[in-house]
């Protein structure tokens, strides 16, 4: 088993992003998840409803190399957070394979060990910490999970604790406290704590710093960024918000309606957006650079993702769309920028060149209001 | 303060009674809004921006209560009006626009039943001419097929749709001022772009005046054509909008505006404010400000700036005296 999981060190890398030649750390393959949302049997039978099958992520592929922080964006229901969670572990995939160091993580049994190295730091700070136990006590909750061999001494937890909320900006006297007597701000610093008390390699971030106030948010993103350098961390980092998105990540993947539209390396896909979601997106975001420009809105709204649009999900909404999008379901192809070929795009328009590369103010649309 | 202001809010001061005494949650704060002017006001959880826009409207629930002060709308003061006179004043001279549009619909009725409602309550219309009146009104807001959705109930529009409806309840009665609080906050990018262009058209065709109130810079630069930065109760900053981003005087708006990542400006490090914003329990003597402030002097820690001219804004803060 560990043989293998060593061995696995030949997959070629996604784009040409500086020293990103290892393997990826984790890899999806073709991942789906459905969910099963019918109304209960007796309403199928009496009122002759069918099942129906909300598909949360249809059929995403990423890999996220060793060191990297991978962004993921994408309007709600997109299927962000479901990725995540399938990432982890705490939904199991429909359909595709999900491996972790180049083993398989999705079956039973596999799960296990890359767990250890694997962390998830939530978006509600309120929530996702235990009003009843001491921050102490949350905080070397990973350590005491540990399989008794590798479970450090009792006195040396309390010493690992002080040095990890030191780590984060708070003082080790903070542990005898509970998560009441904590802001927002703080309170994430303890859930990030409490995500690096197990030495991850991996961290998944769900919306981390979207419960929080911008001054804030600033604290916690220059702290995540840090600690990266500092431990040599993997990040996925999943947030609506994309100038948080910006900041962080080195390489961003856009969602939308359970499929991945576009990824590239962060500079080349704000540089040049490609897929037509993604310009409408950055088209969209509202920045204090923009003063008095006049903003350009996009008609439409995310379908209804019982019933997504026939071949490219996005095509009611986009002016490019024709016959072949109606029909035909497009997959990721690598796109050539200005910089080279850089990324990957899943769109008929750009694969066969119907729209150039700066063309964003022209093909959005006025609100139809 | 002036003259010609379509409102202006003198010295508000909103206080909780609480076991523990008197909590100012808005403290002095004075601004006015001329007519067809969009106001920003923007800060931090907990700056008392929402308490401010309430107290206009008279939506202060107790125990709050409006401590000192006074709110004058078109010439009239109207923070003293009794009950039946500021409901009144509410719907028709003031409209409001909230955070969740869920929470503003009522889920029993139609959304044409609301909007004929609030038309006859508030203009003396026939009740063909008030149907006739809503129509348009969905037409304008952009609602799709507004006749077939007239009769539709809020759940069965969209989050952005319910927004609109919204929007199309708070100018039913042609109001001068619309206050709106958190408008997109609850709704994704694109729907909030296409919200914050509805609201900037409409206000435009109807020369409606906004107090615009989010934590949100990016929907504020966009919109607003001058700024209010609240801190811990007080207005740190006000200005022109392109000035407050571009030359922030208060160290505070200097530190926000440092601190909020941008899609096109590439920044190594974000500006970091330390600390967070004091409680009510325990807001600092002098400038609310001095202990998270990189510059603060003696004076800071025992003397409370008023705004005073600073560049092309006016900031509360002693660096600029």
């Amino acid at each position: 088993m560990i043989k293998s999981a060593l061995n696995v060190v030949t997959v070629e890398p996604r784009d040409e992003m500086a020293g990103e030649t290892a393997a990826p750390l984790v890899e999806l393959v073709d991942v789906a998840r459905h969910f099963d949302v019918s109304p209960p049997w007796l309403n199928r039978v009496l009122e002759g409803k069918g099942r129906a099958v909300l598909k949360a992520v249809d059929g995403v592929s990423l890999a996220i190399a060793s060191g990297e922080t991978l962004g993921l964006v994408g309007e709600s229901g997109c299927g962000k957070s479901t990725v995540a969670r399938l990432i982890v572990g705490l939904y199991r995939p429909t359909r595709g394979e999900i491996r972790y160091a180049g083993r398989r993580i999705d079956v039973d049994g596999a799960r296990h060990a890359a767990r250890r190295e694997m962390q998830m730091i939530f978006q509600d700070p309120y929530a996702s910490l235990n009003p009843r136990w001491r921050v102490a006590d949350i905080v070397a909750e990973p350590l005491r999970a540990a399989p008794a061999d590798g479970r450090p001494a009792r006195a040396a937890i309390g010493e690992r604790v002080g040095s990890l909320l030191e780590q984060v900006g708070l003082v080790a006297a903070d542990g005898a406290k509970f998560p009441h007597q904590f802001s927002g701000g703080q309170r994430q610093r303890i859930s990030i704590a409490r995500a690096l008390a197990g030495s991850p390699r991996f961290l998944v971030c769900d919306e981390p710093t979207s419960a929080l106030d911008v001054s804030v948010q600033a604290q916690v993103l220059n702290l995540m960024r840090r600690l990266q350098r500092e431990l040599g961390l993997t990040l996925l980092f999943i947030s609506h918000n994309l100038a948080v998105v910006h900041h962080i990540a080195n390489r961003v993947g856009v969602m939308y309606l359970g499929r991945m539209v576009e990824t590239a390396p962060t500079k080349a896909l704000f540089a040049e957006p490609q897929h037509p979601y993604t310009r409408m997106l950055l088209e969209a975001v509202p920045d204090l650079a923009l003063t008095g420009k006049p903003r350009t809105a996009v008609a439409g709204e995310v379908p209804n993702p019982l019933d997504p649009p026939a071949g490219c999900a996005f095509h009611p909404r986009c002016p490019y769309a024709n016959e072949r999008c109606r029909r035909e379901v497009p997959v990721l192809k690598p796109v050539r920028r200005a910089a080279g070929i850089l990324g990957e795009a899943a769109c008929h328009a750009v694969q066969e060149k119907r729209l150039g590369s700066t063309v964003v103010t022209q093909m959005t649309m006025r609100d139809p209001g | 303060m002036a003259a010609d202001a379509l409102l202006a809010v003198k010295d508000l001061r909103v206080e909780f009674a609480t076991r523990q005494g008197t909590l100012v949650a808005v403290d002095g704060v004075s601004l006015t809004i001329a007519p067809g002017e969009v106001l920003g006001v923007v800060g931090e959880s907990g700056a008392g921006k929402s308490l401010t826009g309430a107290a206009v409207i008279g939506l202060i629930d107790p125990p709050g209560r409006i401590g000192a002060g006074e709110v004058w709308l078109g010439g009239r003061r109207i923070d003293n009006l009794p009950p039946e006179g500021l409901r009144r004043v509410r719907g028709r001279e003031i409209g409001a626009v909230f955070q969740d549009p869920l929470t503003s619909l009522n889920p029993l009725y139609t959304i044409g039943r609301q909007l004929t409602e609030t038309m006859m309550t508030h203009l003396k219309l026939s009740s063909s001419a008030t149907r006739k009146r809503a129509l348009d009104l969905l037409a304008e807001v952009g609602i799709p097929a507004p006749k077939r959705r007239f009769d539709h109930y809020p759940h069965q529009f969209s989050g952005g749709m319910r927004q609109r409806v919204v929007i199309a309840l708070a100018l039913a009665a042609n109001p001068k001022l619309i206050i709106a609080d958190e408008p997109t906050t609850a709704l994704d990018v694109s729907i909030q772009a296409q919200i914050i262009a509805l609201l900037k058209r409409l206000c435009r065709e109807h020369g409606t005046a906004v107090m615009l109130i989010t934590h949100d810079m990016g929907v504020i630069a966009e919109t607003a054509d001058r700024v209010a930065v609240m801190y811990a109760g007080r207005i740190a900053e006000v200005g022109p909008v392109a000035d407050v981003i571009h030359r922030p005087q208060h160290p505070y708006t200097q530190g926000l505006m440092g601190s909020i990542p941008s899609i096109i400006a590439e920044r190594e490090e974000l500006a970091q404010i330390e600390g967070s914003m004091p409680r009510l329990t325990a807001i600092p003597a002098g400038c609310a400000f001095h202990p998270r402030c990189p510059h603060a002097f003696d004076r800071c820690r025992r003397e409370r700036p008023e705004l005073m001219a600073a560049g092309r804004t006016r900031a509360a803060c002693w660096l600029v005296a």
